[in-house]
C-alpha cells in the first residue's frame, strides 16, 4: 500500500490563486459593509442639509440603531447556535414591566428591581433553551409560546396590580440610585461641553438651558450596544467557547460526538439573548421613565432581520456579530433617515424590504464561495 | 503475519451481547484487535456492526460480555469516556461541519487556548500552523487553515477527521464506513490514510461492506452476520468471494449470483 501515497506535489494545480483584493472582500461582513456604504451615500445625498449628520441627527439614528445592536448580538449568537429566539420582544416588555412592578408597585430600590429582573428573565431565556434541549422541538415553536407567554404576563400584571397598563414614576424612583444610570445616565457630557463652547455642535440659543450643547452626552444605551457587539465579537471569533458555538449550530452531531458540550452552549445563548433583551428594556424604562405593555412589539423579527443582513445563516453555524452590528446600523439610520430625507414614512418598509433582499441574495452568494456549499 | 498476536490486544470485546427490548442485535461477538493492525469488520446491513461499534466506542452498554481495554476491564458510561481512553470512532457523515475552517474543525472540542489578561483565547495561530502541518503529512494542500471543509471532497474530509483523530492521541480508530460513499480516487485517497496511520502503530477498526476495500488495507478480517461473528480470517488466508459469501450467508447470494452472472 506504500506505493499508493506518492509524495504529493507542493502545490495543487487545481487551486487558483486567488486575488488579495477578493480574499480581502470575501468575508460574512461583505453584505453587511455593501448595505452600509450604500445607505449612507444614498443618505449623504439625499439628506445632507436636513440635520441628520449634525449631532442631534447623529445621535438619533445612532441611539435608535444601539437599540437593535442590543438585541441583534443576543439573536446573531444564538442564531449561529442554531436556534431562534422569537420572544425578544415579549421578554423586552416583560422585563420593563417587572422593573416597574417592582420599583413603583412594591417600591423596592431600582438596583434590587433591576437585579432581580436580570435574573429572572435570564433564567426564562435558560428554560427556553431547556425545553428546546429536552423535548427535540425546534426553538421556533417553544419560543412562539413564550412570545405569547409572557407578552399575557406583561399585560396582566399592571392591570390586575394597578389598573393600568402603563407604570410611571421610575424616573422618580431611580432618583440617587446607584444602579439605574448605568443604563440611563450619559457619559462624556464634558467633551460635548467643550465642543459645544467651541462651536463644533449646536448649542441651546435661549431658554433655560441657554449655552448648553444640544446633545449633552453619550447615552449609555450606546455604551451598552459597542460594549455587547465587542463582547460578543470576540466571544465568538477568539475563545474556544466560540468554536462551540459555530460547531453546535453548524452540526450539534457532529459537534457532540468531537466532545463540545452542545446543549450547555445552546442554552447559555438562549439565557444571552434574554439578557440582551433585559438590557433593552432597562434602558428603555429608564430613558422613559415608564413601562408600557406593548414595548418590544416586533423586535424579534427587526432583531433576526438585522442579524440576517449581517450575513448570519437563517439555519446556524454561520454569522458574524459584527455583520449583525452593521445590520442594526442599517435598520436604524434606513428608520431614521426616511423622516429626515422627508420621503414619506410608510415607504420604510418598502425600502427595508429591498435592502434585506439585496443583503441576503449577496450573502448567499458569498458564503456559498466561502464554504463550498451547492 | 502471526507475529502480531505476540503483542497484547489493545482492546478485547470478549461474547458482547446487546439486546434492545425483545430484538436481540448482538448475539455473542468476540473479536481482539491489536496496535498497529487494520481490522476489517464486515457485514450486510442489519448484521450489528454499528450496535457492535456503538458498543465499542461507550454509546451502549453491552447487555452481556466483557470489555478489556489495555489489559484492564473497561465500564464506559458514555463517549467521553472511551474518547479520553483513547478510543475515537470516526462516522461517515458526522465527522465535520462543513460551514466552519479546517481548522477550527480540526480542533472542535479540543481548542488550544492562551491566556492574555487572565482570560482564555483560543490560540488560532497554533491551532492553524498545527492544522497545516497535520494536513501536508496526509497529503491534503489547503488554501490555507481558514479553507472551509465545505471546499474539500468527501475523501479529503475523512481524512482531516482521520487526522484529527491521531492528532488527539486516538489507540484504537474505528472508521464507520469511511469509503462507502467516495468515488474510485478519494476512496484510495482515504485508503493510503488508512495505511498511514496503522504504520504509526495505531490500531484501526474499519467497517465496511465492501470487500474489495477491505481487501485492499486489512489485516485481518471479521465477519458479521445477523448478531452473530463466523470467526476472524487472517489476510491470505481467505479470498474475495468466500468473504462475500460470508457477508451475505452464503446461500441466496449464490442464488442471485447465478442470476447476475457473477457481478456482485
Amino acid at each position: 500500500m506504500s506505493q499508493s501515497a506518492q509524495p504529493t506535489p507542493a502545490t495543487d494545480e487545481r487551486i487558483k490563486d486567488i486575488s488579495r483584493l477578493r480574499q480581502s472582500l470575501i468575508r460574512p461582513e461583505l453584505g453587511g459593509i455593501c448595505g452600509t456604504v450604500l445607505v449612507f451615500t444614498f443618505f449623504l445625498l439625499t439628506a445632507l442639509d436636513s440635520g441628520m449628520f449634525n449631532s442631534q441627527g447623529v445621535l438619533n439614528w445612532s441611539t435608535v440603531s444601539a437599540q437593535f445592536m442590543i438585541i441583534a448580538v443576543g439573536a446573531c449568537l444564538l442564531m449561529i447556535a442554531g436556534e431562534f429566539d422569537l420572544s425578544v420582544g415579549s421578554m423586552i416588555g416583560f422585563a420593563g414591566m417587572m422593573i416597574a412592578i417592582f420599583s413603583v408597585t412594591l417600591g423596592w430600590p431600582v438596583w434590587m428591581a433591576i437585579l432581580i429582573t436580570f435574573t429572572l428573565c435570564t433564567a426564562l431565556g435558560a428554560l427556553n433553551g431547556f425545553i428546546v434541549i429536552r423535548t427535540g422541538l425546534p426553538s421556533f415553536i417553544v419560543t412562539l409560546a413564550f412570545l405569547f407567554i409572557l407578552r399575557g404576563f406583561t399585560i396582566y400584571f399592571p392591570q390586575t396590580l394597578e389598573r393600568k397598563t402603563i407604570i410611571g414614576g421610575i424616573s422618580d424612583a431611580a432618583q440617587g440610585d446607584w444602579l439605574a444610570p448605568v443604563f440611563g445616565g450619559k457619559i462624556l457630557g464634558w467633551l460635548f461641553q467643550w465642543l459645544g463652547e467651541a462651536g463644533l455642535i449646536a448649542t441651546f440659543e435661549r431658554g433655560t438651558r441657554a449655552g448648553q450643547p444640544v446633545v449633552d452626552g453619550i447615552p449609555m444605551l450606546i455604551v451598552w450596544a459597542i460594549a455587547l457587539v465587542f463582547f460578543g465579537h470576540v466571544l465568538l471569533t477568539r475563545t474556544r467557547f466560540g468554536n462551540w458555538i459555530f460547531a453546535s449550530g453548524g452540526d450539534a452531531e457532529a459537534a457532540r460526538n468531537s466532545g463540545v458540550p452542545v446543549n450547555r452552549v445552546k442554552i447559555l445563548m438562549f439565557m444571552f439573548t434574554a439578557f440582551c433583551a433585559t438590557v433593552f428594556a432597562t434602558c428603555q424604562v429608564m430613558e422613559f421613565g415608564s413601562a408600557g405593555a406593548d414595548r418590544g412589539l416586533l423586535k424579534e423579527f427587526e432583531a433576526i432581520i438585522a442579524v440576517v443582513i449581517g450575513g448570519a445563516l437563517l439555519t446556524g453555524g454561520y454569522g458574524s456579530v459584527i455583520g449583525a452590528a452593521l445590520g442594526a446600523l442599517i435598520f436604524g439610520v434606513v428608520q431614521q433617515g426616511l423622516f429626515f430625507a422627508g420621503v414619506e414614512s410608510s415607504l420604510f418598509r418598502v425600502f427595508l424590504g429591498v435592502i434585506l433582499l439585496g443583503a441576503v441574495i449577496l450573502n448567499t452568494y458569498i458564503r456559498r464561495m466561502i464554504t463550498g456549499e451547492r | 503475519m502471526n507475529t502480531r498476536s505476540e503483542h497484547a490486544p489493545i482492546i478485547q470485546m470478549k461474547d458482547i451481547e446487546k439486546h434492545f427490548g425483545a430484538v436481540i442485535a448482538l448475539a455473542g461477538v468476540s473479536i481482539d484487535i491489536f496496535p498497529g493492525e487494520c481490522h476489517c469488520l464486515l457485514g450486510d446491513n442489519g448484521a450489528g456492526k454499528s450496535t457492535f461499534i456503538k458498543t465499542m466506542s461507550g454509546v451502549h452498554k453491552p447487555t452481556k460480555g466483557e470489555i478489556i481495554f489495555d489489559g484492564k476491564p473497561m465500564h464506559f458510561d458514555d463517549p467521553r469516556d472511551a474518547m479520553d481512553a483513547g478510543i475515537a470512532t470516526v462516522h461517515q457523515h458526522l465527522a465535520m461541519i462543513p460551514l466552519m475552517s479546517v481548522s477550527r474543525n480540526f480542533f472542535m472540542g479540543n481548542e488550544p487556548v492562551k491566556k492574555i489578561a487572565g482570560i482564555n483565547f483560543f490560540d488560532r495561530e497554533k491551532a492553524d500552523r498545527i492544522t497545516m502541518e497535520e494536513m501536508r503529512k496526509m497529503g491534503i494542500n489547503l488554501r490555507g487553515p481558514d479553507q472551509a471543509v465545505g471546499t474539500l471532497s468527501g475523501g479529503e474530509r475523512q481524512t482531516v477527521a482521520i487526522s484529527r483523530a491521531v492528532h488527539f492521541g486516538a489507540k484504537v480508530l474505528i472508521l464507520d464506513e469511511p469509503t462507502s460513499a467516495l468515488g474510485v480516487r478519494q476512496t484510495s485517497n482515504v485508503l493510503a490514510t488508512i495505511d498511514k496511520v496503522r504504520k504509526q502503530g495505531v490500531a484501526v477498526v474499519f467497517i465496511t461492506h465492501n470487500v474489495r476495500h477491505a481487501l485492499a488495507v486489512g489485516d485481518r478480517f471479521t465477519v458479521l452476520n445477523r448478531g452473530k461473528t463466523l470467526g476472524t480470517a487472517q489476510r491470505g488466508q481467505i479470498t474475495p468471494d468466500e468473504l462475500q459469501d460470508m457477508m451475505a450467508g452464503g446461500q441466496e447470494l449464490a442464488q442471485l449470483d447465478d442470476a447476475l452472472g457473477g457481478t456482485v
